[in-house]
Parts: structure tokens; sequence; C-alpha cells
């Protein structure tokens, strides 16, 4: 087929099933933008800046588990993306960043909107391609899904220069992709795996630690069988919330940083971890001298990288969790004993006892984890759950009862204040039927509240809810903690109107300051089916607790702060 | 931890970016090049690149896992057994005795290349401490310039 570069981008988009691409056009990108006008195979989500594109991309491929496409401009327009994609390349999310280049015959000129895109890709993709024919086109478009998608997932960003997608060439993308330098290993080898079982078989406090490759591997189901039937308790990290259900017996709670004490406890005085598509994260594992002493450990990732990284692996397994599960399962049923870990069940039914994951009510003043719950309670399961990054985050990832995986939606490793907007209108595009919330802070929301706009034409009815501190609450509960109270820089007093903000788009707003208001807001929010934001004013100077403070060991928390 | 040098091939695609991929690594994880050579190899798509890196035994395991899942590397060899060869090549001024700079040279696998009306240019090819001692050795010659080719490296 002769057809057009700009045309190739379409074909190609259809041929991957993308149903649609979030993006926002300039001078570069026109060709491609001049087709997706003229095709009715997909929907183009116009954003309201280029950072949006990329987090609407990346709730849309969190909640569906397909890959996200985003779509922008050279110069500026591919700037503003980066942060989603360093966003997307942290959390191994599946990506595909189609940016316009200036034409070959200008690259390297220092041309109007000229930047070398794929010189600053390079670190925070899983791979980028410069396109400088439009034969290489069906190709490279072909392999940037596979790799996306395939092995440890991540954000694949491709570069075409303006003339290359006016270029007519010959268009096939039927041939299977073919790279002989990239084969990831799916299935886990089978001895190692065996002496896996045999190290649970003998061990006396067992811990499974959960990561996010269980989401994205769809391992969960496996991962609630092999739990079930081997009775060994799990820690989550912060990626794996609602791999477990929340009120399943043998989920503890999240470890790490903010994690509880009884999940940290457990950590340090397991005999062997089973660490499932998790990577040692330093929120996770604190000081790394001090960290599970007493543990061998059992890795299993599908990258090598990631395992003996951080931690040494006695028994590594590269591989598929969901393929490795699936070997390791039968083994287990024979070779494990169940009742073998009661005592160890009992320790840590004291660890909970001791300091239980909670927090105190003050009068009638709100306090933000209370609006976690409530929400949990009013919604649980029917909703999916973004967040931004701070305090209001770390209290949704403690407090929310999540029931399963890919109900939530947040930025972990690069942390990304201004995610979580975008991310829940990519949330909604993928489950329309689901309510789509996002938690927020009034620091985060306002780094990307332009997305109102988008929502609003698109009928993306998320409700925002503001735990509204006026302070960039986590860094000053930093700077209260350790720099003596010096607030620098962090007091939000001076705000806007966010109720008026809202309605100025065309959505909907509310102020809350009781209990009573925020269920009727609520209420009235997901009723209405517009973009909303709920502003609920709460205590302003809470904090986040338990704590392990930096560079701390886990079983060193502070468990309740004292103003001095 | 012991920081040990380490010498590492990686045969790679022959593509445009790759050597950008593997420096920007390299850099951006913060693991030091102490050299890197690159030529292609012969009849095929690949390159072979050598790099002289020196690091702990966890650092220089996370450098060849890192390297290994860049996407256009097909292997990546950490050599124990190896013969290993470095060239270099001297510029010094006519006048110093040609046949004392020839014997010198000779004693490492080297030769003069080249004379002009004012300067020769001496080469030599050996292993890479053995150049270094020749680089001490030479500068009673009073150098002009110095060029190291950086290692190569065989698998015994
Ligand atoms: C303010 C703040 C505070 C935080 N505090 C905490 C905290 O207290 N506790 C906490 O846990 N986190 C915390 N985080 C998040 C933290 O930064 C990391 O993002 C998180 O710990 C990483 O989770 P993970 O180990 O599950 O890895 P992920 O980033 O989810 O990585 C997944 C791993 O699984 C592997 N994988 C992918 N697919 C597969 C597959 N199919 N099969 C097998 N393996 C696969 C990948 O190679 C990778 O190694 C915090 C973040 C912020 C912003
Ligand atoms: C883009 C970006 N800039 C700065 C930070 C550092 N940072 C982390 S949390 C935080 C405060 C967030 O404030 P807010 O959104 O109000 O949330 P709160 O902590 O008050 O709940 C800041 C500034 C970040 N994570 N991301
Ligand atoms: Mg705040």
């Amino acid at each position: 087929m002769q057809i057009s570069g700009a045309q190739m981008v379409i074909e190609a988009l259809i041929a991957e099933q993308v149903e649609v691409v979030f993006g926002y056009p300039g001078g570069a990108i026109m060709n491609v933008y001049d087709e997706i006008y003229k095709q009715k195979g997909f929907q183009h989500i116009l954003v309201r800046h280029e950072q949006a594109a990329v987090h609407a991309a990346e709730g849309y491929s969190k909640v569906s588990g397909k890959v996200g496409v985003a779509m922008i401009t050279s110069g500026p327009g591919f700037t503003n993306a980066i942060t989603g994609i360093a966003d997307a390349y942290m959390d191994s999310i599946p990506l595909v960043v189609i940016s316009g280049q200036v034409p070959m015959s200008l690259v390297g000129t220092d041309a109007f909107q000229e930047i070398d895109a794929v010189g600053i890709s390079r670190p925070c993709t899983k791979h980028n391609y410069l396109v400088t024919d439009a034969s290489d086109l069906a190709r490279v478009l072909k392999e940037a899904f596979y790799l996306a998608r395939s092995g440890r997932p991540g954000p694949v960003h491709v570069d075409i220069p303006k003339d290359v997608t006016a270029q007519i060439a010959n268009f096939d993308y039927s041939k299977d992709v073919e790279i002989e330098t990239y084969k990831p290993t799916v299935k886990g080898n089978v001895r190692q795996i065996k002496k896996a079982i045999e190290a649970i078989a003998a061990a006396k406090r067992p811990l499974l630690y959960l990561g996010g490759g269980i989401v994205n591997a769809n391992a969960a189901d496996l991962v609630r069988e092999f739990s079930k039937i081997t009775q060994i308790p799990a820690v989550e990290t912060f990626m794996a919330r609602g791999v477990l259900h929340h009120a399943d017996p043998l989920l503890i709670s999240m470890l790490g940083m903010h994690g509880s004490y009884a999940a940290n406890m457990a950590m340090s005085e397991t005999d062997l971890i089973i660490g499932l598509g998790a990577r040692f994260d330093d929120r996770v594992t604190g000081k790394l001298s001090e960290f599970a002493k007493h543990a061998q450990i059992i890795h299993v990732d599908i990258d090598p990288a990631s395992i003996s990284k951080i931690v040494n692996a006695h028994f590594p397994i590269v591989g598929d969790v969901k393929s490795v599960l699936e070997t390791m399962i039968p083994l287990a049923k024979e070779q494990i004993d169940p009742t073998r870990y009661d005592a160890w069940h009992k320790t840590i039914a004291n660890f909970n006892k001791l300091h239980p994951l909670g927090y105190s009510e003050e009068g009638d003043r709100i306090k933000p984890q209370w609006v976690v719950e409530r929400i949990g309670q009013l919604l649980g399961e029917d909703a999916n759950i973004s967040t931004d990054v701070g305090q209001h985050q770390m209290w949704t990832a403690q407090f929310y009862p999540f029931s399963r995986p890919r109900q939530w939606i947040s930025s972990g490793g690069l942390g990304t204040m201004g995610f979580g907007f975008p991310a829940a209108l990519g949330v909604k595009r993928a489950d329309p039927k689901r309510v789509s919330i996002n938690i927020t802070g009034d620091g985060s929301i306002l780094m990307n509240i332009q997305e109102l706009m988008t929502a609003v034409e698109y009928d993306l009815p998320v409700v925002n809810v503001i735990l509204n501190n006026n302070f960039l609450g986590m860094v000053r509960q930093w700077q209260t903690m350790f720099y003596d109270k010096r607030h620098s820089a962090t007091d939000l007093s001076l705000q806007p109107d966010f109720v008026k903000l809202s309605e100025s788009f065309g959505g909907i707003g509310y102020r809350v300051t009781t209990k009573e208001e925020f269920d009727a807001a609520l209420k009235d929010a997901v009723e209405k089916k517009v973009v909303a934001i709920i502003d609920v004013v709460v205590n302003r100077f809470e904090n986040v607790l338990p704590m392990v403070p930096a560079g701390g060991s886990l079983f060193n928390m502070m468990l309740e702060y004292k103003e001095k | 931890m012991e920081e040990a040098r380490r010498v590492i091939s990686v045969i790679v695609l022959n593509e445009a970016s790759v050597l950008s991929r593997i420096s920007g690594l390299f850099a951006g994880r913060g693991y030091n090049i102490d050299s890197l050579t690159v030529a292609p190899i012969p009849d095929s798509k690949y390159s072979r690149i050598t790099i002289v890196t020196a690091g702990s035994v966890r650092v220089i395991e996370q450098i060849i896992k890192q390297l290994h899942k860049l996407i256009p590397v097909l292997k990546v060899y950490e050599h124990a057994d190896l013969v290993e060869k470095e060239m270099a090549m001297v510029k010094i001024p006519l006048g110093e005795s040609i046949s004392d700079v020839e014997a010198l040279a000779h004693a490492y696998n080297g030769k003069i290349v080249n004379v002009s009306s004012d300067t020769l240019i001496v080469m030599v090819a050996d292993e890479p401490h053995r150049v270094g001692h020749f680089l001490e050795a030479i500068k009673r010659f009073h150098p002009k310039e110095i060029v190291r080719s950086g290692s190569v490296a065989l698998e015994r």
C-alpha cells in the first residue's frame, strides 16, 4: 500500500486497535492531525496541556491494561510532555508517545521549534526512535507497541520529522515483530522455582512482598490463590494496592515509609521474603543495612536488572510473575503445610493490635483520613481512585478500602504533582461505568487545572476531591518535623475560589466544611455526571503517620508526633 | 567494596543512536568509563564495543544487566580470561636519536611509522599497562603529542 507517512500513523493506530489518542497539535505534527480529521477509527481527545496528554494516556493504560497513546508536536509540545513520559517510565506504564519533529533537512540547524527530542527522552523511555524514512514507519510503530507492552512495560517514544509524514512509501503492517536483540524471559526457571518452594516449606515466618508487577501481569487472582492455599501473610507496596482484597485476613497492609507498623515489623521479622514484581524501592526498604536482616529472599521479576540491584536475592527467578505462579501453585499445594505458620500469624496479629493504622477525630473538624474512608464507604469497589502527590496521596494509599487491582492509579516512582486529574480523565475514558475520583491537594490540583476544559468538552465527569489544608502539606510536614517548623514557601493560604473556578469551565463545585456537607456533595457530584471539584476544608496541620524518617530503619517508626 | 578494573564487550546493532544509548547509560547511572572503543564487526550488521570500567562486583553486575536491557544490545561479555591490547602513537621532534626511539618502540611491539621534516611518529601495540610503561619511557624524547586508542579484547 503506497500512502503518506501521516496516513501510516493512522493505519498503525487502527491496526493496534487504539480507541483513543490524547494529544495536542502544532506545526511539525500537522500532517498527522490532518489525517486524524479524516479518519473514524479512533477518538482524539484534545487536552489543554501536553503533560496532561501523557498522564491521561497513563490513566487510560493503567485501568484498561492496554497501551496508552499520546501525540504532540515538536519543541515545546515535546518538552511539555516529558514529565509524563518520565512518570510512565518510573512506574512501568506501557505508552506509545508520537511527536512531530522539524523536517530532516532542518534537523541539526537549531530550526524553529527544534529540540533533540530523542536525546531528551532516551533516559526516560524503554526505547525511542527518530524515523528518518517513511518506509521504516510500519516496522517502527509495530515495534513501539510491542516493546511498550511486552517484558517490563514502559513508554516508547517515536519522533517523526514533518517531511517523513508527507513522504509516500510502501506500508505493510502484517509482518511480525522480529527484534533479535530483544527477547524477554517469560517462563521462570523450573529448578529455581522448585528450590524456592522448598525454601518456603522450610521457612517459619515467610512473607509475601507484593509489587506493581503483579498488576501489570494480571496475576492478582493467582496471588490470591497462592496466599490462600499457603496461608502466608502479605504486605503490599504502594503500587500493589488492590492486589489482595482490603478485607483479606492475610493482608497486613502497605509497608514502607508510610506503611503500617505491623507491615514493617513483619518485614523486619520475616525469615523469607517472597518478592513478586516488587523492586525494593528506597521508600520501602528504609535503611538498607537494617532491612529484613533475618530474611532469605526469593525474588520474582521480569526484569533481571531489578533482581539483586538493591538487596541480594538468594533465589532469583527471572520471568513473568503470572507464569511463575502457575508453576508454583501446584507445587505449593503438594509441599506447603498451611498450618505451619500459625505462630507467625499470632505475632503479626500482635503487631496489629499494638499499633493499628488509625487517626484521631478532633471535634467537628474534618480529618483528611476521614474523607478517604468515607469515599470508601460510599463508593467502595464502584470507584476508580486516582491521586496527586503529597499527604492526601499517602492517606489514600493507607485508608482506602481497595478491593481489586487496577482500581488504584497514582504516581509512585516519580511522584508527579499534577498527575491525578488528567490521569483520572484517562481512567474515566477507559472505564466509563465506574466513578472516577481524583483525591488531590490544594497544591497539586493547580498543576493541571486547565483540564477542566477537557473534562467538559469530552464529557468525562471526574470528581476531584481536594483535601484542602492550605499547605504544600507533605513538604510542610517535613519542615515541621525536621526543619524546626520553618515553613519555607509551603503556605498556600492564598487560594482561588475552587467552586467558581470549576463553574467558570462549565463544571460544578462545592465548598465543604462539615461531614454532612461532604456526603451530600459527593452524592450530588456523582449523580450530576459533570466534572466536579469538592473543596474539603481539612485540618491544616495533620501529619501522615506512622512514618519511617528518611534513612531510618523500618522497625524504628515514628508512631506519633508531638509538637515541640 | 573493592573496585576492580573490568573489560566488557558489547555486541550491538549498527544504529545511529546506539553509542549515545550506551554512553548515556554510563553517565546517567554514575558508572565510569576508562576507555571505550567501537568498530563494526566485518560482514555483519553488528558492532563491537569494548569498554574498560571499574567497580565493585555488584556495580559491574548492574552495568551488565543495564547494558542488556538496552534494546539494540545483542550480547554482553565480561571478560575474565582475555587477550587485551591497546595501541598508542607518539609524535617526537626530530633531533632525538632515531635509533634510540626505534629500539624503545621495538621493546613494546612497535616501530616508527612516519618521519616528516621536523617530527617522527612512533606507534606501539601492547597490553594497556605496558603501553603505560612505554609512555613513561618515551618521555625523555620530549613527545609533542600522544594518542591512545583504548583497549580491545578477545576471550582466549
Ligand atoms: C510521597 C511518596 C511516598 C511514598 N511512600 C511509599 C511507601 O511508604 N511505601 C511504598 O511501598 N511505596 C511508597 N511510595 C512509592 C514508591 O516510590 C515506589 O513507587 C513503590 O514503592 C514501587 O513499588 P513496587 O516495588 O511495587 O514497584 P513498581 O514500580 O510497581 O515496579 C514493578 C516491578 O515489577 C516488575 N514487573 C513488571 N511486570 C512484571 C511481570 N509481568 N512479571 C514480573 N515482574 C514484573 C518490574 O520489572 C519492576 O521491578 C511513595 C511514593 C511517594 C510519591
Ligand atoms: C511537580 C512536583 N513538584 C514538587 C514536588 C514536591 N512535593 C511533594 S508533595 C508536595 C506538596 C503537595 O501539596 P498538595 O498537593 O497540597 O498536597 P498535600 O501534601 O497538602 O496533601 C510537593 C511540593 C512534587 N512531588 N512534584
Ligand atoms: Mg495541600
